[in-house]
C-alpha cells in the first residue's frame, strides 16, 4: 500500500495533517476514529476486501434532529412492530465488497440492531432493528459516524412500500416450462410417425402437448394480447398485433389439427417463440436500480426543518408541515425549502441547484430568500412567506413539461415498420386464401394460417430488444446511463445538441491549478503567499487561494509590471513571479496552457500551470460534434466569457447568454417548432425545464449518485469527451437493426415461399423457428459488441 | 405397456415441482438482487476468523500489509 495514502479513505496524506496510530497513517481525525471504531469491534477485517475503501465521516451535528419526530420515523419505516422496526435506508457511498461486509455486520456495532442487509444495486441497506434498544436516529448517527452517512430526503417520505414487479420473470418461468416439456414431447412424433406404438399413444401425447401449452397460451402470453387490443383501439398498428395473432392463429389452427387428427400442430414453435420474445422483454429491461431519472424537486429537499417556537424552543417539523409565518433555522449546508425572509443579519446563500452558478449570494436581514439554496456558514433563520408547494421552486415543477412527460408516444423503429408489415401480412394472406380457395378449400384454410404463423414477425420482435438492450448495457459500462432502450433510438435521431454552460462544459472543480517543477518548501511557499497578497492579478488571486494559509509577513519592496509580472523582496529574498518573457530564464514557451513561473534569488524553480475550467477534451468533441449536428451553448451567465468561447469552439457553433430557467425551456421549445430534434445536456435543477422539455435531456453528472434533475441519460462526468463516439454508437445501433430487419425478412420469404405453396411440413417450420431466432440474436450481439469497440 | 403413462406422468410432475420451486424462489426475492449474494457468499471465512483472540487479528493484519 501506498505509505502517503491514508489507510481508511485513500486520500493523500497532506503530511502536516497526518495521524499515524495502530502503525497506520491517516489523513485526518475522522478517518482515525473510524478505524478505532472498527479495530475495538474486531472488525478490521473491513480494509481486508479492498484497500482503503472507507469515507471520512461528515460532521452533522443536529443534521438528523427530525428523527426524534415519531410521525416522520414511522413514514420512513417499512416495517413497524412493537419490538421490531425495519427501515431501508439508501447509502451514496455503497461501492466495494468492504462496504457490504461492514454494513451487513453492523449488529457488532450497535446493540438493538438485530440483521442488516445490503443490496448492492440499489445502494441500499435494509436494517431490523428493535425499538426498545435503540433508534433509526441513533442508527443514522452510527452509520454517519464510520463514514457511511445515508441521505434521507423528501422522496422517501412520499415513497412507502415499493411494490417489485416480478411477473415477466413468472412469466418467462412458465414458459420455460411448457416449452421445454412440449419439445420433449413432441421428439416421437418428429422423428417417427408409422410406427405402430406411437399410433397407439399419439392421443395421448397430442393432448398433453394441448395442455401444456394452455399456461403459455393463456397466461405469459397475455401481455402480447393486452397491447394488440389498445393499438388496435387507439388506431396504430404496433408490433404486437402480428404477434398476437400469429400465436392465437397457431394456437387455433393446432388445436384444429389434433383434434381432427390432420397433425400435430405448432404447439412447439408456439411455445418457443413465446418463451424467446419474453426473453428479449427481460434483456431489454436493463435497469440501473441505483440511478433515478424521475427526480424532481423532492430528491433534494430536506425532510423535516428545524422550527423555532414563539417561546424560543426548537422543534422538527415535516416540510410539508410549514405554514406562513413560521420561523424556521437553517445550519450550513441545509436546503432553504420554501420561499421567505432572511431574519438573521446575514446569510451566504449558494443556489447552484437551482441556477447552476456555484458562487454563494450575500444577503441581509430583510431580503427574500428563495427555496432551492444552500446556506452556507453560520445557522440563519428565517420567516416563511409561502408553504412548499406555493414557493417559486416547486412552482417551476407544475409546468406542464414535467406532467405531459409520462403521456409521451414514442414511435419505436420496430411499431414504424411494422405500420408496413402488418397490412403487407395481412393482405398477402387473404389473396393467397382467396387464390387457393378456388382450387382446394383444405389447401386454402392451410395455406392462410401457415401464412400467418410462418410469418409471425418474431425474428421481427426480437431484432429491436435485443439490439437496444445490448447497447443499453455497453453504454453503461462505459458510464452512460440510459433511461430505458427506447432512448437509443432518439439518440440516434438528434440533429441539434444544446449544451449549458456552467457545470456542463466547465467543471464545478475549482483546483484546477497544478505546479510542475523543484518541488517548493514550507518556507518558500509562505513567501510566495505573501507576495501574491499584494497583487490584485486575477491569477494572482487564484494562486493566492490555492496556496494552503501561511503566516503572514510583510515584504520589503513589492513592483507589479502591467501584463508581465511581480517582483517583489521578502525577508532578504527576492522573488520573481509572472510570464515566461519576465523571467527570461526560460527555453520552452507553450502558449497553449496559462502559466505562472516562480523564481526565488534567481534560481528558476518551476511554474503553476492554470487549467482552464473547461472540460477536458471539450475543443475536439466540438469541432468533432460541428460536422454533424447543430451546436448550441445555453447559458445562464452573462456574456463575459463570450470571446474564449468563440476563439475556442467552432464558428457554427450558436452561443446564447443570460438565460432563465423558463427561457432555457422555451429555447429548445422553439428549435423544436422549427423541427429540429433537440438534445440537452445540462447539469443542475436550472436546466430541469429544459432536459424535460428536450428530445433527449441528458444529464452531466460528477458523481453519478447523488443529484441530477429528472432526465432520459445520465453521463458520468469523466465521459463528456465520449459524447460523440456515443452518438455514433448509436446510429450503428440502429444500422445493426435496420441489417438484421433485412435477414428476418429475408427468413419470412423463405418461409413464407413454402407456406404459400402449401408445402410447409411441420418439421421445416420447427427448424426454421428457432433458427431464425438463434441467427438473429448472436449477429445482432456480435454486430453491437463490434462497433462498441471501433473508436 | 401403460408404463409410459406412469414415466411421463413422473416427468411431468417432476417439472411441476421445479417450477413451483422457481416461482416459490422468485416470489421470497432471490432474484431480487443478483450481485450482493454473490460478495456475501466470500464473507464465511472471515467471519470466523474475527471470533479468534483480538491479538491473532492484528498479527495477522500486520503481516498482510
Amino acid at each position: 500500500m501506498d505509505a502517503e495514502n491514508c489507510f481508511h479513505c485513500g486520500n493523500e496524506i497532506i503530511k502536516k495533517d497526518e495521524i499515524v496510530y495502530d502503525e497506520k497513517k491517516f489523513c485526518c481525525n475522522g478517518c482515525k476514529t473510524v478505524y478505532e471504531i472498527f479495530s475495538q469491534n474486531d472488525l478490521t477485517c473491513y480494509y481486508d476486501f479492498q484497500a482503503a475503501p472507507g469515507a471520512t465521516p461528515q460532521d452533522i451535528q443536529g443534521k438528523y434532529d427530525f428523527l426524534d419526530n415519531e410521525e416522520i420515523v414511522t413514514k420512513l419505516l417499512e416495517f413497524q412492530e412493537r419490538t421490531t422496526h425495519i427501515v431501508s435506508l439508501y447509502i451514496p457511498h455503497i461501492h466495494c465488497s468492504s462496504c457490504i461486509w461492514i454494513l451487513e455486520n453492523l449488529q457488532k456495532l450497535q446493540p438493538g440492531i438485530n440483521a442488516s442487509q445490503v443490496n448492492f444495486g440499489e445502494k441500499k441497506v435494509r436494517v431490523t432493528f428493535n425499538p426498545e434498544q435503540t433508534s433509526l436516529k441513533d442508527i443514522v448517527y452510527l452509520l454517519s459516524s464510520i463514514g457511511y452517512e445515508p441521505y434521507i430526503s423528501l422522496e422517501n417520505f412520499d415513497e412507502g412500500k415499493k411494490k417489485i414487479d416480478r411477473t415477466l420473470i413468472y412469466k418467462i418461468g412458465v414458459a420455460f416450462f411448457c416449452f421445454g416439456n412440449i419439445m420433449l414431447l413432441s421428439f416421437p412424433e418428429y422423428f417417427e410417425v408409422e410406427e405402430y406404438w406411437i399410433d397407439q399413444y399419439r392421443g395421448f401425447f397430442r393432448w398433453l402437448i394441448f395442455g401444456l401449452s394452455l399456461p403459455t397460451f393463456i397466461y405469459s402470453a397475455s401481455g402480447y394480447y393486452v397491447s394488440a387490443w389498445k393499438s388496435m383501439k387507439s388506431g396504430l398498428l404496433n408490433i404486437d398485433i402480428p404477434i398476437a395473432l400469429g400465436i392465437v392463429v397457431m394456437f387455433v389452427r393446432s388445436t384444429v389439427d389434433i383434434v381432427f387428427d390432420y397433425g400435430q400442430g405448432f404447439f412447439d414453435s408456439m411455445a418457443g417463440l413465446i418463451f424467446f420474445m419474453l426473453l428479449g422483454k427481460l434483456f431489454q429491461k436493463k435497469t440501473y436500480d441505483f440511478l433515478s431519472f424521475e427526480r424532481d424537486y423532492k430528491s433534494y429537499f430536506p425532510i423535516a426543518i428545524t422550527k423555532v417556537l414563539p417561546n424560543g424552543d426548537e422543534e422538527s417539523v415535516q416540510v410539508y408541515d410549514i405554514q406562513k409565518g413560521d420561523r424556521l433555522l437553517i445550519r450550513n449546508q441545509e436546503l432553504i425549502p420554501v420561499d421567505g425572509i432572511l431574519i438573521s443579519e446575514k446569510a451566504s446563500i449558494d443556489y447552484s441547484f437551482v441556477t447552476g452558478e456555484a458562487v454563494p449570494i450575500e444577503k441581509k436581514s430583510g431580503d427574500k430568500v428563495f427555496a432551492g439554496g444552500k446556506q452556507m456558514g453560520k445557522v440563519i433563520e428565517m420567516e416563511v412567506l409561502f408553504s412548499v408547494s406555493q414557493s417559486y421552486l416547486t412552482q417551476l415543477w407544475s409546468n406542464d413539461v414535467f406532467q405531459k412527460r409520462v403521456e409521451q408516444q414514442h414511435k419505436n423503429i420496430t411499431d414504424r415498420i411494422s405500420r408496413y408489415f402488418t397490412p403487407a401480412l395481412l393482405a398477402l394472406a387473404v389473396v393467397s386464401f382467396t387464390y387457393w380457395i378456388f382450387i382446394d378449400v383444405q389447401t386454402a384454410f392451410n395455406v392462410f394460417t401457415a401464412i400467418l404463423i410462418v410469418a409471425c414477425p418474431c425474428a421481427l420482435a426480437l431484432t429491436a430488444p435485443f439490439t437496444l438492450g445490448n447497447v443499453l448495457r455497453i453504454l453503461g459500462k462505459r458510464k452512460l446511463y440510459l433511461k430505458n432502450a427506447l432512448v437509443v433510438e432518439q439518440l440516434a435521431k438528434v440533429d441539434t445538441i444544446v449544451f449549458d454552460k456552467t457545470g456542463t462544459i466547465t467543471t464545478n472543480k475549482k483546483t484546477a491549478i497544478t505546479y510542475e517543477g523543484t518541488e517548493l518548501n514550507a518556507s518558500e511557499l509562505r513567501l510566495l503567499k505573501n507576495v501574491l497578497r499584494g497583487s490584485n492579478h486575477p491569477l494572482s488571486r487564484r494562486l493566492y487561494d490555492f496556496i494552503p494559509n501561511q503566516e503572514k509577513i510583510e515584504t520589503t519592496s513589492f513592483e507589479e509590471i502591467i501584463g508581465k509580472g511581480i517582483f517583489a523582496e521578502i525577508e532578504g529574498n527576492t522573488i520573481k513571479l509572472g510570464s515566461s518573457q519576465f523571467l527570461k530564464t526560460m527555453t520552452e514557451n507553450t502558449h497553449k496552457k496559462t502559466k505562472v513561473h516562480v523564481e526565488i534569488n534567481g534560481v528558476y524553480k518551476g511554474s503553476y500551470v492554470f487549467n482552464n475550467q473547461y472540460r477536458k477534451g471539450l475543443e475536439e468533441l466540438f469541432s468533432d460534434l460541428a460536422k454533424h449536428y447543430n451546436l448550441v451553448v445555453l447559458s445562464g451567465d452573462n456574456d463575459g466569457e463570450r470571446r474564449i468561447l468563440e476563439k475556442m469552439l467552432p464558428s457554427k457553433t450558436t452561443l446564447v447568454f443570460n438565460q432563465k430557467p423558463e427561457q432555457k425551456l422555451q429555447y429548445i421549445e422553439q428549435l423544436q417548432k422549427e423541427g429540429k430534434n433537440v438534445m440537452m445536456v445540462g447539469d443542475g435543477l436550472n436546466d430541469a425545464g429544459a432536459l424535460a422539455q428536450s428530445n433527449l435531456g441528458l444529464s452531466i453528472s460528477e458523481n453519478v449518485n447523488v443529484f441530477s434533475p429528472a432526465c432520459d441519460g445520465i453521463l458520468d462526468a469523466t465521459q463528456f469527451d465520449k459524447i460523440a463516439f456515443f452518438m455514433r454508437y448509436s446510429k450503428n445501433a440502429m444500422k445493426t437493426i435496420y441489417m438484421s430487419f433485412g435477414l428476418s425478412l429475408l427468413y419470412n420469404v423463405v418461409g413464407l415461399s413454402y407456406a404459400v405453396t402449401g408445402a410447409l411440413d411441420p418439421i421445416v417450420a420447427a427448424i426454421i423457428m428457432p433458427l431464425s431466432t438463434i441467427t438473429i440474436v448472436s449477429f445482432v450481439t456480435i454486430l453491437t459488441n463490434l462497433y462498441a469497440g471501433k473508436k | 405397456m401403460s408404463v409410459i403413462y406412469l414415466l411421463i406422468t413422473i416427468s411431468i410432475v417432476v417439472a411441476i415441482v421445479f417450477l413451483g420451486a422457481f416461482i416459490q424462489a422468485v416470489k421470497s426475492g432471490q432474484y431480487d438482487d443478483d450481485y450482493t449474494p454473490s460478495v456475501r457468499m466470500l464473507f464465511d471465512d472471515e467471519i470466523v476468523k474475527k471470533e479468534n483472540p483480538n491479538k491473532l487479528i492484528q498479527t495477522e493484519k500486520q503481516k498482510s500489509i
